[in-house]
């Protein structure tokens, strides 16, 4: 079986992002850029998966810039077998991304397909529910837990009320949530194998597929900085406080 | 202990900097052939590298002509050069030194110019592998001969155990190791400790930069425009001052320096550069804008007669893991590389690292750095005698028949006078509010559950001997908050709130009792600055 892992190219869990003066986007020259730590996870499982000899091939799919290579041999080097950037330097929508994945899918054919439940840059948490719906196979979304028997995954998910396990037949689309593992750390002799590992660009254009309507951005803002409170005494203060406010 | 994993290669370098790079870059040129590895302890090339900067480009314009037309980052051309001496009140302009001249020369974010000298190595085959700190030195069985490095073990437990994740790190063995870590490199601290590399050189000094970049209002700043002041806060015993450059897209990198060797243990470096934020000159310039990154790094102050010898069996020591930089042209960009540059000349042309620190002393380096030998250590009994030793060393250009001499920094301190320290600073109003607001901006970043990085020999002498003779200072010169004096139920202790560190190197340096010494954490560990 192959499993058919997306990695985001995003800028860093650790960078303090900045909105640019003119509100056109945010500034991301000179920020560290790594793997999507959810789309890390959804790999480290593929890799462990493959380990147990539940699969035969894990390959890693980005859709970025050309730099996304950087991410994509950071896949290869913790032991992906190979790699495919769907290259474009415009952003893509959710839906736009899971079209693209779908004809990935198509022409690979995997057993299983494992992604972030979303990614850290946008938040969205729909491209692995679209694609699922697109390709017309099951969903385990938020996963925890992932054991795979004959043409069964048996996934725990992470939902409000707790824990829910469900079993859906492959192939399947199954995204990753924060608890379903710890990425391994690359070694050094792994990142010099990764360079010689094959990595495939496909121009966006070249694929065939047709965008979604585009979403506009306007603007983009930073959050209001919080006002700062002041702290009351007693409780006739603090109904004092609240009626002079008018909330009582 | 188990065998660990090995490679090899002809060279290996350890510091993906200025000097590491230009070294790795030169090498490849004279030999595309050669196997040339490059480790660096930040998570992405310049992710620790912090400097003003104006650089001199010749060295980069001889090693990669083609930057002029290529380089991305932030460079901005100098335009209007501007020296003042501040008072509580006000400034005044004071005549340019020489080597404060930057007419040609190029502002510039020194972590962009690095992430880019790193894509031009690796375009060029140098394997290079950013998330990998040295952790020791490897020597061949009669420890008179470096053979390699030994990579940090990732994933371990606060208690040194190996964690689920435990990676154990390998060697790295190379025919040459070059050592390019930067001010206070702590395996070119081992090494000058191994060989005495400095017996016949006299102690290094340092000094504390701190750095923030501004995102200001529109048609406040002067792309180009180079403003350094001296004097105000600093005491008149202090040597130190300040840096403001003025950026394109309204930017502004605004910095302070302060030498270590300052004598008053209550000195607050960071409050000192906060301060003087709060100029009445320099106000207005920031009021308004909002921070967009921070950092903090120690520098090489010492000059010539604090150069360690820089080749010895197996490895040579270059850059500011030596301590190349011009302090008064308060440069060492231009100096590490050509210093990187011509070790791998010598390499190529030698086949041996003998010789090389003669050649550096004989090259145009070299002697730059002979020139200024007299002038920071003529500061070290104050601004105006300092000023006016400066003015003679440079209308002699350096042929005073004399070497002045350097003090080791941690030796410096004089023990409290009696009192407590005044913690009373005057009210600020500009961001950060303190040095913890401060790293937020430098997204310094440690897993919490590896050992502490920052390891303390002693831990009694930090609440008997330090606490009565200097109050801890650690907790004032640590420019990220990383030390504090806590007082809980098992009484009053040191606590290292390591996660916060971001390399500076400052409490290695130091510390009166030379009782803290810097180790390098886990791989990509540490700071992520952003276009510092």
């Amino acid at each position: 079986m192959k499993i058919l892992v997306a990695l985001k190219r995003v800028v860093d869990y650790n960078v303090r992002i900045q909105v640019k003066p003119d509100g056109s986007g945010v500034a991301v020259e000179g920020a560290k850029m790594s793997i999507n730590p959810f789309d890390e996870i959804a790999l480290e499982e593929a890799l462990r998966l493959k380990e147990a000899d539940k699969a035969e091939e894990v390959i890693v799919v980005s859709i970025g810039p050309e730099a996304a290579q950087q991410q994509l041999r950071t896949g290869l080097a913790m032991g992906a077998d190979r790699a495919i950037l769907v290259q474009s330097d415009e952003a893509v929508s959710p839906l736009h991304a899971a079209r693209i994945l779908h004809t990935l899918v198509q022409a690979e054919q995997p057993g299983l397909v494992l992604l972030g439940k979303q990614a850290i840059d946008d938040d969205s948490n729909q491209t692995g529910q679209m694609l699922a719906a697109l390709w017309g196979r099951p969903q385990a979304t938020f996963a925890s837990k992932v054991a795979l028997e004959g043409e069964t995954a048996t996934v725990t998910r992470e939902v409000d009320a707790g824990l829910e396990t469900i079993a859906v037949d492959l192939p399947a689309v199954i995204t990753s949530d924060l608890r379903l593992n710890e990425p391994r750390f690359v070694k050094l002799p792994d990142i010099m194998k990764a360079k010689r590992k094959p990595l495939d660009i496909r121009p966006l254009e070249e694929l065939g597929v047709t965008p979604p309507p585009a979403c506009q951005i306007v603007r983009w803002r930073a959050p209001e900085p919080r006002q700062a409170g002041h702290k009351v005494e007693t409780v006739d203060e603090l109904l004092t406080a609240l009626k002079e406010r008018g909330v009582l | 202990m188990s065998e660990r994993e090995q490679m090899q290669f002809q060279t290996l370098i350890v510091g993906a900097g200025p000097a590491g790079l230009a070294c790795a870059i030169r090498l490849k040129q004279l030999d595309p052939e050669q196997e040339i590895c490059v480790i660096e302890k930040a998570a992405v090339p310049g992710g620790h590298t912090l400097s003003g900067a104006v650089i001199e480009p010749g060295p980069l314009d001889a090693l990669l002509p083609h930057w002029r037309e290529q380089y991305p980052g932030i460079c901005v051309p100098a335009q209007r050069d501007e020296f003042r001496l501040l008072n509580a009140r006000g400034s005044r302009k004071l005549p340019l030194p020489p080597g404060m001249k930057n007419h040609g020369n190029f502002i510039v974010s020194l972590g962009n110019l690095v992430a880019w000298m790193a894509e031009q190595a690796e375009a060029l085959g140098v394997e290079l592998f950013p998330g990998f700190p040295g952790s020791e030195v490897l020597f061949d069985e009669s420890g008179q001969r470096v053979t390699g490095v030994r990579i940090g073990d990732m994933g371990l437990n606060a208690d040194g155990s190996p964690g689920p994740n435990y990676t154990e790190g390998m060697d790295l063995l190379a025919e040459t190791t070059i050592f390019a870590e930067g001010c206070r490199g702590h395996l070119g601290k081992q090494l000058i400790r191994h060989f005495r590399l400095d017996a016949d050189s006299q102690p290094q000094t340092y000094g504390i930069g701190m750095k923030e970049l501004w995102q200001l209002p529109e048609q406040r700043l002067e792309a180009g425009h180079i403003l350094h002041t001296i004097g105000w806060p600093l005491p008149g015993d202090t040597y130190g001052g300040s840096f403001v450059y003025a950026l394109d897209d309204n930017r502004l990198a605004i910095g302070f320096v302060v030498g270590l060797d300052y004598a008053d243990p209550c000195l607050e470096p960071f409050e000192l550069f906060q301060q003087f934020k709060h100029h009445p000159e320099i106000r207005p310039l920031l009021e308004g804008g909002e921070i967009l990154s921070t950092g903090a790094r120690a520098l090489v102050e010492g000059g010539w007669q604090s150069l360690p010898r820089m080749d010895m069996p197996g490895a040579l020591l270059i850059g500011d893991d030596a301590g190349t930089l011009n302090v008064p042209k308060i440069k060492g960009t231009h100096m590490a590389m050509q210093s990187g540059m011509l070790a791998a000349e010598h390499l190529h042309e030698q086949q041996q690292t003998t010789g090389y620190h003669q050649r550096f002393l004989a090259s145009a380096a070299g002697k730059e750095l002979h020139r200024v030998r007299n002038i920071r250590p003529g500061f070290h009994k104050g601004l105006w005698p300092g000023m006016a030793n400066a003015a003679l060393e440079t209308l002699l250009g350096g042929r005073t028949p004399w070497t002045l001499h350097n003090h080791a920094d941690h030796e410096q301190l004089h023990p409290l006078a009696g009192q407590p320290c005044n913690t009373q600073h005057p009210a600020r109003s500009l961001p950060p509010r303190d040095r913890l607001a401060s790293v937020y901006f430098a997204a310094t970043e440690h897993e919490e559950s590896q050992p502490v990085h920052l390891k303390v020999a002693d831990t009694e002498l930090c609440i008997n001997q330090c606490r009565e003779q200097y109050a801890n200072p650690c907790t004032r010169f640590c420019p990220a908050g990383v030390y504090e004096m806590v007082e809980d139920e098992q009484g009053l202790r040191l606590q290292i709130n390591a996660a916060n560190c971001v390399h500076c190197k400052t409490c290695d340096i130091k510390d009166p009792y030379q009782n803290i010494h810097w180790t390098a954490p886990e791989g990509g560990s540490g700071p992520n600055y952003q276009n510092l």
